[in-house]
């Protein structure tokens, strides 16, 4: 059990049988008044926000929140299937789940799959990816439109922005964070 | 002072700041006193939990001690301490934190409300600042004085005595209240329902409410000053209230402080405030956080 003198930015809590995060929090105590602790919320499986302010005797559940390395394997459909990588167990995610995530996600890479009550409800990714160069327009030498990025297609279908020289069939690093290119890889 | 120093460092203003409310109050004739800041009984307050120190508790106010000295003959003093309160901390709040008290026999809140407007132009003048929030402080214009009452019927949703009497009152005060509190000119939050000015004495003419003020800046919480209650028979009841109350919160209240009921007879009319330095220094520096103006946090120990 948490008590309201824990809450902070980012703590996880269980609320009607739903885990949320605690995205934006403030203490205030007015004069000789009580202690207020004003936070965001956000549904961790939904997304959903809402705002609440607690007082000092509230008490909250600690959300059942478990993280475990699993690989990623293939997808078939909206289905993601995972594979723990000590237990072996599978499990699937849906597309919608996942969001953007799948944009990152190639064969037998590891990802941290957050479990809440024996449940998955999304991914973290490594924070850096290599992926392949799919399609890629040739650089048009004496280019006179002023920009020094053309956009490329990697294998997951993700598109984003790179410098000119990268060609189809290169590898190159993405940061999952942001979407953007940080570097061309030799393998 | 170096003014490079001034203009850029907030542990320099910080400094700065204090040494001319010492000057203020010195010109005024005040007498600057230093109270133990370890007590064997306090104020008993519902919201305001003390820190143990052994079988001792850590003062979460001068208040006490300092209306002990007026009862004992000293009709002006001040004082800028170190105060203590658990579990307070976020922006504005820290567990430790620097009080500046004063305390004045035959002056009520109203008088108070004019030495803080006072205090601030000395200050602003003297230390030739400049509020972030431009203007705020402007000398010519008059600050702007509220009461709940009025504050709760423009800005809240409902009546303050209905707020009190449904348990949210804090809520509203801090939720819809407060932001409109001192944001062109600093503001006075003046008349609180009786029940929320354990210390203070009610009006003549209307028993349900307390010679109470707040002042706010930017919506920020800045001072808390009243006309003192000094009928000792009457404050006993108060306290007793609130031990009662600390009880339902699940706490158990400290010892009665009957030294202080004792002198309190001694003293006839006094009026006493508490201003917050850190956050004052916060406002004066632009600073965004308590963390900004002090020089370690708990959290940097």
């Amino acid at each position: 059990m948490y008590t309201a003198s824990d809450l902070r930015k980012n703590l996880k809590i269980e609320i009607d049988g739903e885990p949320y995060v605690i995205t934006d929090f403030e203490f205030s105590k007015p004069g000789k008044g009580q202690s207020l602790y004003r936070c965001r919320l956000k549904n961790m499986v939904t997304g959903n926000a809402f705002d609440k302010t607690y007082r000092s005797n509230d008490k909250f559940k600690k959300a059942p929140l478990e993280e475990r390395t699993m690989q990623y394997l293939y997808s078939q459909g909206d289905e993601y299937h995972f594979m723990d990588n000590k237990s072996y167990e599978q499990i699937a995610i849906m597309a919608d789940q996942l969001g953007d995530d799948t944009k990152f996600m190639v064969d037998n890479m590891d990802v941290e799959v957050l479990m809440f009550n024996e449940r998955p409800i999304g991914v973290t990714l490594p924070n850096f990816v290599n992926l392949e160069v799919t399609r890629a327009d040739p650089w048009a030498k004496g280019d006179t439109s002023g920009t020094d990025t053309k956009p490329v297609t990697v294998e997951t279908g993700l598109q984003l922005q790179v410098p000119p020289f990268v060609e189809e069939g290169d590898k190159i690093q993405i940061d999952t964070r942001t979407g953007s290119y940080i570097t061309r890889v030799k393998e | 002072m170096p003014v490079e120093q001034l203009s850029e460092n907030n542990l320099w203003r910080r400094a700065a700041i204090i040494q001319a409310i010492r000057l203020f109050f010195v010109e005024r004739e005040f007498l600057e006193v230093e109270t133990p800041v370890r007590l064997p009984c306090l104020a008993p307050e519902t919201h305001i939990e003390p820190i143990r120190s052994v079988d001792w508790f850590l003062q979460t106010s001068p208040e006490l001690c300092m209306k002990r000295l007026l009862a004992a003959g000293h009709p002006k003093v001040f004082q800028i301490c170190k105060c203590f309160r658990a579990q307070e901390r976020g922006k504005h709040h820290l567990p430790e934190f620097t009080m500046l008290e004063w305390y004045h026999v035959g002056s009520n809140y109203l008088q108070l409300m004019d030495d803080c407007e006072q205090l601030f132009r000395f200050l602003m003048k003297r230390l030739a600042l400049q509020f972030t929030s431009g203007g705020l402080f402007a000398v010519d214009t008059p600050w702007e004085r509220v009461t709940v009452a009025d504050a709760f019927s423009q800005y809240a949703p409902i009546a303050s005595d209905a707020a009190l009497a449904e348990n949210v009152f804090d809520e509203i005060l801090v939720e819809d209240v407060e932001p409109h509190l001192g944001i062109n000119v600093p503001t006075f939050l003046y008349d609180y329902p009786a029940d929320l000015g354990s210390l203070a004495r009610l009006k003549k003419d209307d028993n349900s409410i307390a010679e109470r003020f707040e002042l706010y800046v930017d919506g920020i919480e800045l001072a808390n000053g009243f006309s003192e209650l000094t009928d000792s028979t009457e404050q006993r009841l108060r306290f007793e209230k609130e031990q009662k109350s600390c009880r339902e919160h699940g706490e158990i209240p400290g010892p009665m402080p009957e030294r202080f009921l004792k002198e309190l007879d001694f003293l006839s009319s006094a009026a006493g405030i508490a201003l917050g330095i850190d956050r004052l220094v916060m406002l004066l520096c632009g600073a965004e956080k308590i963390d900004d103006v002090v020089s370690f946090t708990p959290e940097d120990l």
